[in-house]
């Protein structure tokens, strides 16, 4: 019974179906185990975590910078600026209550590595209808090594809740050929 | 039994169902704590249908503010309080009416319980005023009025002391001889639940406490972001292996009641509970797989080794159950075909179907949606979607609180002494909340795969929902609709027989 003391001798190996399962289990572990590691390599989409501290306010004036040496247009709708960043360059990406900034336009089949830190509270950097999602945090420039792949307006959506405004914080990416 | 129990004249009773002693003291501090979990429950329940017609776009019930309120209070009233004030119930009764003993302290049981009444209702005021609308997890540098974290940090002493409470206990049975041989296989699984308890409270100590200093403006920075994320999680997901622990004992004992189920190999299920000991804590990186800060060879050691071998445990415990069971049924001459025993079972006993359907809902859908978010480019496409309460509605939901409701069902006319009304009704309710949250839990999980984020008042205002999207977040308003029914439904009957049910002292239960 589960619900009293075992009898004596209850410690012993398992036997019959009892042991072939856990040695099933155990191998399919095993083999999830491996495969972590497998697709880190073979995988094409990979989270390397790779990241820097940076005060927001040093970010702040990383992104201006490269908004001014950068811009090509203004986004009709949302008024922000259109950056478009030298191929195989860094691009620069900024959350706040509630905006992203400035608007990316990328070029199809080149890479970037992508700044993107929060000037106040923690944001969740998903882009849509990707469907690609990362952590935001301040104090941290989160470098992602980006190639698009498709053309298209991409959207930004924050996935991290930071207060009232939060499902407002929309931005923009645009991959161009 | 030939030991003796250790109880004092006139502090215990014998049950007249199961003929288990229990300690008078053990006793009122059960009925407490599981009265106190269920208005947790209530407070929980009416947050989840808001939520669920909030996020229903052809409803969206509630505004942005209340919303998301209403996610701080549901995430806080259900995963902290209603789980924890149960759990406490449930150790109590482990260390007392199974090891033959008195419970250790009846000053200390109250300690432990005013001070997580007092942080328990300290928290939601907090929250309804509105200054404390942070999400359970309450990132910083999101700031809540100080008596938010306070409430929180209440609670987690008061659970320390009751836990502190069930190890003396467990310490005088021995000292006294209260039992035979070694601790029975629940309290075994009760014991691991209570050692992993205590990890996870340490963890919620070092990332509340300096929060807190600074709320109050003690300290004049908040906590490091990821920081706060790592140690948050220590608490977080650690107190979820507290509740898989719990869960997996109440299924040993539900399936012992209901069929008289007998464990195959005890060596092989009390191994599978140590694996959770052992191997738990690292798991809570799978929460930081797409963070700055930690990076990739973290990730996937720990992500990978540690939280694997805790699967392990999971799928021996997901063969160990229902064999248990298996052979009780065989033994008692269900022997038809390979599966004519799982018909037989009694499944117009509340206890049993709430107990197979979280065996069920937990192992097929918590657990592989759970490995497979566990990865680290999955991880990419699911972080922070619906996809993620999708995952933990089938794990803390379908498996931990449909358990716990199976077990009420027994604890309310063994210890309250109460039969419940209505008994068709309670029949039926594990069936309703059970197919109810298995539905939400897909359509949260699919939605989360077309992009939808969770926590979000209006996901189409950005993620310009696709039909298919559409679709699944009607299937969440529906699904946790069903699922609200049988949770009202269970509320209800258990209150009704709590407080005005027949008394069955003097004689067995009314056999369900
Ligand atoms: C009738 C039953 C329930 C329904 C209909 C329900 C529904 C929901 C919904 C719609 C959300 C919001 C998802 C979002 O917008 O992000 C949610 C969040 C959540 N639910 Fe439930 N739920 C139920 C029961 C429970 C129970 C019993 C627990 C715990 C034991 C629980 C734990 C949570 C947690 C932890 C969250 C996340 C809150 C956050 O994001 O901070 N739920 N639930
Ligand atoms: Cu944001
Ligand atoms: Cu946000």
């Amino acid at each position: 019974m589960s619900i009293s003391p075992p009898p004596p001798g209850w410690f012993k190996a398992p036997t019959g179906g009892e042991r072939t399962w856990v040695g099933i289990a155990l191998l399919w572990c095993l083999l999830m185990f491996l495969m972590m590691p497998y697709w880190h390599f073979r995988g094409k989409q990979n989270s390397t975590g790779e990241a820097y501290r940076v005060a927001p306010a040093d970010f702040a004036a990383r992104v201006e910078r490269f908004v001014e040496s950068n811009k090509v247009a203004e986004d009709p709708q949302s008024k922000k600026p259109i950056v478009e960043p030298a191929p195989g360059g860094d691009a620069y990406l900024q959350a706040r209550m509630w905006d992203w900034y400035p608007v990316l336009r990328l070029k199809k089949g080149q890479e970037y590595r992508l700044h993107i830190s929060s000037l106040d509270l923690q944001h969740g950097f998903s882009l849509q209808p990707m469907n690609m999602n990362f952590q935001v945090l301040p104090g941290y420039d989160h470098v992602l090594t980006i190639t698009p792949t498709r053309t298209g307006d991409y959207r930004v959506v924050c996935n991290e809740f930071c207060g009232i405004g939060h499902h407002t914080m929309v931005g923009k990416i645009e991959v161009r050929d | 039994m030939s030991s003796v129990g250790n109880f004092l004249p006139n502090q215990s009773r014998t049950c007249d169902t199961t003929g288990l002693p229990v300690c008078l003291t053990a006793q009122f501090f059960i009925k407490a704590h599981a009265v106190c979990a269920v208005v947790f429950l209530l407070v929980g329940a009416i947050g989840a249908i808001l939520l669920a017609l909030t996020r229903w776009p052809a409803v969206q019930l509630l505004g942005p503010t209340w919303y998301y309120r209403t996610v701080t209070l549901h995430g806080i009233n259900m995963l902290i309080f209603w789980i924890l004030f149960f759990e406490v119930a449930v150790l109590y009764f482990c260390c007392t009416s199974l090891l033959n003993s008195r419970l250790f302290s009846r000053g200390v049981a109250w300690l432990g319980f005013v001070l997580m009444v007092v942080g328990a209702l300290m928290t939601d005021v907090a929250i309804f005023q509105g200054r404390s609308d942070v999400m359970m997890t309450s990132y910083v540098p999101l700031k809540a009025s100080p008596w938010f974290y306070l409430g929180l940090i209440l609670v987690a002493v008061g659970t320390l002391i009751g836990v502190v409470n069930y190890f003396l206990t467990l310490y005088i049975a021995k000292r006294d001889g209260t039992y035979d041989g070694s601790l029975p296989l629940v309290v075994f699984g009760a014991t691991a639940a209570a050692i992993i308890a205590v990890v996870a409270i340490l963890h919620g100590a070092v990332a509340l406490i300096p929060t807190w200093a600074w709320s109050m403006g003690w300290l004049s920075e908040p906590p490091d972001a990821a920081w706060y994320r790592l140690i948050w999680w220590g608490l977080g997901h650690v107190s979820q292996q507290v509740n898989v622990c719990a869960m997996v004992s109440v299924w040993y004992f539900l399936a012992t009641l209901t069929t008289g189920a007998k464990p195959l190999n005890q060596a092989v299920c009390r191994t599978a509970f140590v694996f959770y000991v052992l191997f738990i804590n690292l798991a809570s990186a799978h929460h930081l797989l797409v963070d700055p800060g930690v990076g990739a060879t973290w990730k996937i050691w720990n992500t990978s080794y540690a939280m694997y071998l805790a699967v392990l445990a999971s799928m021996i415990h997901g063969f160990t159950v229902p064999a248990s069971v298996e052979s009780a049924m065989r033994a008692k001459g269900y022997t038809k075909g390979l599966f004519g025993w799982l018909f037989a079972c009694p499944w117009k006993n509340p206890g049993f179907s709430a107990f197979f359907l979280s065996l069920v809902i937990f192992g097929f859908m918590g657990g592989i949606t759970g490995v497979t978010l566990g990865t680290q480019q999955i991880n990419i496409i699911a972080h922070n979607t619906l996809r993620i309460p999708g995952h933990f509605h089938a794990t803390v939901v379908g498996g931990t609180t449909l358990a716990f409701m199976g077990l009420t069902y027994y604890v309310v006319p063994l210890i309250f002494r109460r039969e419940y009304y209505a008994r068709p009704l309670a029949r039926i309710q594990p069936y309703l909340f059970g197919s109810g949250i298995a539905i939400m839990a897909l359509a949260m999980s699919f939605a989360g795969s077309y992009g939808v984020p969770r926590r979000v008042w209006d996901a189409d205002a950005g993620a310009n929902l696709s039909a298919g999207a559409n679709l699944m977040l009607a299937g969440v308003g529906l699904g946790g609709t069903l699922a609200f029914i049988g949770l009202l439904t269970f509320i209800l009957l258990t209150v009704a027989a709590v407080f005005f049910g027949k008394k069955n002292e003097g004689r067995p239960m009314t056999a369900w």
